[in-house]
């Protein structure tokens, strides 16, 4: 095993955990600021997804495709919000659990109706493509690259716009006493549509950008909703900073895992066992540490003591 | 208003003279969608202990479902296919007998549950909702990528297990083992809800600081009803398995624990009968509408976007108009 092969599936780990970390930025500060657990986030995911292989074939250009996922998916998760989303704030969990498992539903089947049951394709435009030798002579695919700084970018101008301007003051103080903010002045149902929306278009962003390197389908969004879910838990609910560490966390440990459990076990086992229980335990592994970070703080890594 | 009882009663007697129209009329497709939704109800009903009347909302009940499927799935494909099983402390070659089936599995479903509960117990609200959830995503994926027993496909097996006296093969004795189990489980549920844990269990949803006054240990209350709810589930899973001969990942899928839920909230949580309104509900509209459109979960998921907004207390609130036992 050489430094080169582990450099390349640590870069992969980080570039999985950074798209983890635009799913669950918005989850997190859509649970911290309205109290709402989001199931559709995944469908919003799904739907930048499909916006941007539709406008990228109709039209070939990959920015259009970027911008009309993120607005697509932003718009989305607005009417969503006004029509049904407002009327959950003040539900228990288990009416919201519910409503967004129905929405889940309506969206996915509402896609498969509109662009048919088979998977479409998302091409890596032709700027991004091949690869680029980083420090140390790794080769290493140049869209993937893009996608940790375009993410970190993203991460910091998210940090930047909570702790910076007007309305992340108002965002944090949302998360601490609703009545107080809304006595203050501030319009409690817009800024709540805004904080949705914000959410549903890094949802939106996320799908597209992972969109070419897999393949377009309805589904797609749960399994990284179920992910994004096990990042907040790990992070701390409601805490940016904790779903940016929780994030990058079990990208790693979901890439190294899959890599290096096979090859540990096969140090004391033969190798098709070896390669058989390693791939099993590594399936596991994520929700392992999840476990592991439970036990040892039960409200996560930065959530708040109850 | 008709008084819950009585729709209960009701809800039995369908559940029992359907099928035998279906057996004389020489449908068996009826008689096995009606053991598919008398196996849904169990499954349901074990859910509804922890969800409707401990309060804890489980999203993860398919880890049990699956756990059972998988151990019905083992202990048959061993012994069809004469591999043995386990050779020390004692030799055992698999089972293709139900009721050895169904105690390991419910031995085993336990197990599971008190060390998902155990650790996932830890938290509540929002956290459990997806500690559960995550859970059972744990076991699809470890269950997909355990080649031994199928991974991805999954494991068939040829010929229905054996119940002692019966003839299983034939749709309509499978339904009454099926319709006995569930009799027999919401018999034990409704003793369960009167008794001193059931009014505990009740009472500390309501409020753990008075539970914990009177000298409880929440906690412990908690694990229990959680292991209870797990292995009725789990058993549920042995007979889903057993009714398609064929048991694979996809019952661990989220979208099942997501049904499960669907079920009590259709029927009404927390009520005895609500999981199984709620599921034979859903068997049929699944049927009805699924004959009609490909795409019936839009339709579904208006129908639980409605319930959820505008109907509280699912079909019996809306019958009945009685107080849930844990109003």
């Amino acid at each position: 095993m050489s430094l080169v092969l582990i450099a390349e599936q640590i870069l992969n780990g980080l570039q999985f955990g950074i798209m983890l970390f635009l799913m669950s930025a918005g989850l997190t500060l859509i649970f911290g600021v309205m109290g709402l657990i989001n199931l559709a986030h995944g469908s919003l995911y799904m739907i930048g997804a499909f916006m941007a292989a539709a406008v990228a074939s109709a039209t070939g250009s990959f920015i259009l495709a970027l911008f009309a996922a993120l607005s697509a998916a932003a718009l989305a998760g607005a009417i969503v919000e006004m029509m049904i989303i407002r009327k959950l704030y003040n539900r228990d969990h288990l009416d919201q659990v519910l409503a967004t498992f129905a929405l889940i539903l309506i969206f996915s089947e509402g896609t498969r109706w509109f662009f048919g049951s088979f998977p479409l394709y998302l091409d890596i435009p032709a700027y991004l493509q091949g690869a680029v030798t980083l420090p140390g002579g790794i080769q290493y695919p140049l869209y993937r690259i893009t996608l940790i700084v375009f993410g970190l970018i993203i991460g910091a101008g998210l940090g930047l716009l909570i702790t910076k301007t007007r309305i992340g003051v108002q965002i944090r103080a949302g998360e601490n006493d609703r009545e107080m903010v809304s006595a203050l002045g501030v319009n409690i149902s817009k800024l709540y549509t805004f904080v949705f929306a914000l959410g549903a278009a890094l949802a939106g962003l996320a799908g597209a950008l992972v969109g070419a390197i897999q393949s377009v389908e309805v589904g797609m969004g749960e399994p990284v909703l179920i992910l994004a879910f096990v990042v907040i838990v790990i992070g701390g609910i409601g805490s940016v900073k904790g779903a940016l560490i929780g994030s990058i966390l079990v990208g790693l440990t979901d890439t190294l895992g899959g890599i290096f459990l096979p090859k540990l076990f096969g140090l004391f086992m033969d190798l098709a066992t070896a390669t058989n229980v390693g791939s099993s335990i590594a399936s596991m592994s994520i929700y392992i540490l999840m476990s592991i970070v439970l036990v040892w703080r039960p409200t996560g890594l930065f959530g708040q003591k109850i | 208003m008709i008084k819950e009882r009585h729709l209960n009663t009701f809800v039995l007697g369908l559940l029992i003279l359907i099928p035998i129209w279906a057996y004389l009329n020489d449908e068996p497709f009826i008689i096995t969608l009606m053991t598919r939704a008398v196996i849904f109800a169990i499954a349901a009903v074990g859910l509804n202990l922890a969800l409707g009347i401990g309060g804890f909302i489980s999203f993860g009940h398919a880890a049990f479902f699956g756990l059972g499927g998988y151990v019905m799935g083992i202990l048959a494909w061993h012994s069809q296919s004469y591999v043995t099983l386990i050779e020390w402390p004692i030799l055992f070659e698999g089972t293709k007998s139900m009721p050895l089936i169904w105690i390991i599995t419910i031995v085993l479903s336990a197990l599971l549950a008190a060390i998902i509960g155990m650790i996932s117990l830890k938290t509540t609200g929002v956290y459990f909702i997806m500690i559960t959830l995550a859970f059972a995503q744990m076991m699809y994926y470890f269950s997909t990528s355990w080649s031994a027993y199928g991974g991805e496909d999954g494991l068939s097996i040829y010929m229905r297990n054996s119940f002692p006296g019966l003839n299983t093969l034939d749709p309509i004795q499978f339904f009454i083992i099926c319709f006995i189990i569930l009799f027999i489980v919401l018999f034990f549920m409704g003793r369960l809800i009167k008794s001193p844990f059931g009014l505990a269990l009740n009472a500390s949803r309501q409020s753990r600081q008075r539970v914990e006054a009177v000298g409880f240990d929440f906690h412990k209350l908690q694990l229990t009803a959680f292991i209870l709810s797990g292995a009725v589930t789990g058993l549920a899973g042995a007979l889903f398995a057993d009714l398609n001969r064929f048991v694979s990942p996809s019952m661990f899928s989220w979208q099942l624990s997501g049904e499960f839920i669907v079920f009590i909230i259709i029927g009404g949580v927390g009520r005895l009968f609500g999981p199984v309104i709620g599921a034979l509900i859903f068997v049929w509209l699944e049927h009805s509408i699924g004959g009609i459109s490909d795409y019936w979960h839009i339709f579904l998921g208006l129908i639980l976007l409605a319930i959820v907004l505008f109907g509280k207390g699912g079909i019996i609130g809306l019958v009945c108009r009685e107080d849930a036992q844990n109003e």
